[in-house]
């Protein structure tokens, strides 16, 4: 079996997989890493989104093996050690931008992503365009959008990930 | 999804090898490829990954934008030469999918497919584009042979995409709301090549080139001119998104849009 050697939230994992197995199946099953979730498995929802070299992915639409000798984030790997949360998570928190949860992981990744690759700043227009491959069926995503509008200037005067 | 034997060459020749492997199939960005394999409507005994052999990037010469096939919708949406050379073929890159798609999707592995809903296939044909590949350089008029049919040959690897540069050119999309795929599509271009209009969503057999607007965009470029021209629901998709007669609607519709986006 192919053996899939790559960093998950700054630690390294080496992990013998078989060629179909999905990228958020290495993730779940083998590393244990339940907080990204699969919710359609047909790559319309966005909860199984991570970073894969920095970029948000949907993670149930590629293999493990692709990951190969890849740097992945997910969710997991966003608060600070000592439990400090990611400006992101912290603006999901306060905005109230999750009801049941199970999308949330996802936008979180999906927020981070967008808001990096736009420094210059979001309108709500672009953050709602930029959440288009993020399905929620509870918050009716004003709050989410509220919550990324609040992140992203807490994110550009702190970078981290 | 069943399982099979995963190779990444290094080389191009390696990759036209293990292609031609019985039942080998290549993998681009995947975004259509692994949920086919999920729903186990293919079973290859190898996937081929395409991703180790470089065919990235972004060339502009005066007249031609050149992309490498294993290029991704997002790099190509934010490509300062492709917005300035062709704006509207950056923007039809910027809508494909969502973001998560556009960062694995390829330009080659949308060509390779040619989903009947597909946003590439119309740029392509309206542009009068040519596909580079392994072997040989295929025009789009030769390219495209049906839906999912392409000239390719089962071992053959696309290398790259050229488009000639048009004077006006844009791509207005009916997007069904859950997919993000054209329900109707319809790319113009108004170039060295006269003026082309290309169809994709709509037809049974894939994309298309629609000869009325093209008699009249070139007569008249205007969005007006569309308003004239009735498109014969025969031959068209229907489905639960859309009936035929509806899409041929929207073709007129969708190309007056393009008209007025590309100026």
């Amino acid at each position: 079996m192919p053996q899939v050697t790559l960093t998950v939230n700054g630690k390294s994992a080496s992990v013998e997989v078989e060629a179909r197995t999905l990228l958020v199946e290495l993730l779940r099953e083998s590393l244990r890493l339940t907080g990204t979730h699969v919710g359609c498995d047909t790559s319309q929802c966005g909860a199984c989104v991570v970073h894969v070299d920095g970029k948000s992915v949907k993670s149930c639409t590629m293999l493990a093996v692709q990951a190969d000798g890849c740097s992945v984030t997910t969710i997991e790997g966003l608060a600070a050690a000592d439990g400090t949360l990611h400006p992101m998570q912290e603006m999901f928190r306060e905005h109230h931008a999750l009801q049941c949860g199970f999308c949330t992981p996802g936008m979180v990744m999906s927020a981070i992503d967008l808001v990096k690759s736009n420094p210059q700043g979001l309108t709500e227009e672009e953050i709602r365009h930029g959440l288009e491959g993020n399905l929620c069926r509870c918050t009716g995503y004003h709050n989410i959008v509220k919550a990324i509008a609040a992140a992203a200037p807490l994110m550009n005067a702190t970078p981290a990930e | 999804m069943y399982d099979f034997t995963y190779q990444k060459p290094a080389s191009l020749p390696d990759a036209v090898k293990a292609l031609g492997t019985e039942d080998a199939k290549a993998l681009a960005g995947g975004m259509t490829f692994i949920p086919v394999l999920k729903q186990r409507l293919n079973k290859p005994s190898v996937v081929v990954d395409l991703a180790k052999l470089g065919l990235t990037g972004i060339t502009v010469t005066g007249d031609t934008v050149t992309i490498g096939a294993m290029t991704t919708h997002e790099t190509v949406a934010n490509s300062a030469e492709v917005k300035r050379a062709i704006p509207g073929l950056a923007d039809l890159a910027a809508n494909i999918g969502d973001k998560e798609v556009r960062h694995r999707g390829t330009i080659g592995g949308s060509l390779a497919n040619n989903d009947p809903s597909a946003c590439y296939p119309s740029a392509l044909l309206a542009l009068g584009g040519t596909v580079k590949t392994d072997r040989r350089t295929i025009s789009a008029d030769d390219y495209f042979q049906g839906m999912f049919t392409t000239a390719l040959e089962p071992d053959e690897v696309i290398t790259e995409v050229s488009f000639p540069i048009p004077q006006k050119a844009a791509y207005a999309k009916f997007r069904n709301p859950a997919s993000r795929y054209a329900m109707v599509g319809v790319f113009v271009a108004k170039g060295p090549k006269g003026v082309r209009v290309a169809i994709t969503g709509a037809g049974q057999n894939g994309v298309f080139r629609h000869a009325g607007l093209e008699a009249a965009l070139a007569a008249n470029w205007s969005a007006d001119a569309c308003k004239g021209v009735s498109t014969p629901a025969d031959g068209l998709n229907s489905d639960i998104h859309a009936s035929a007669e509806y899409r041929a609607h929207l073709i007129g519709v969708m190309a007056g849009r393009a008209v007025t986006a590309a100026g």
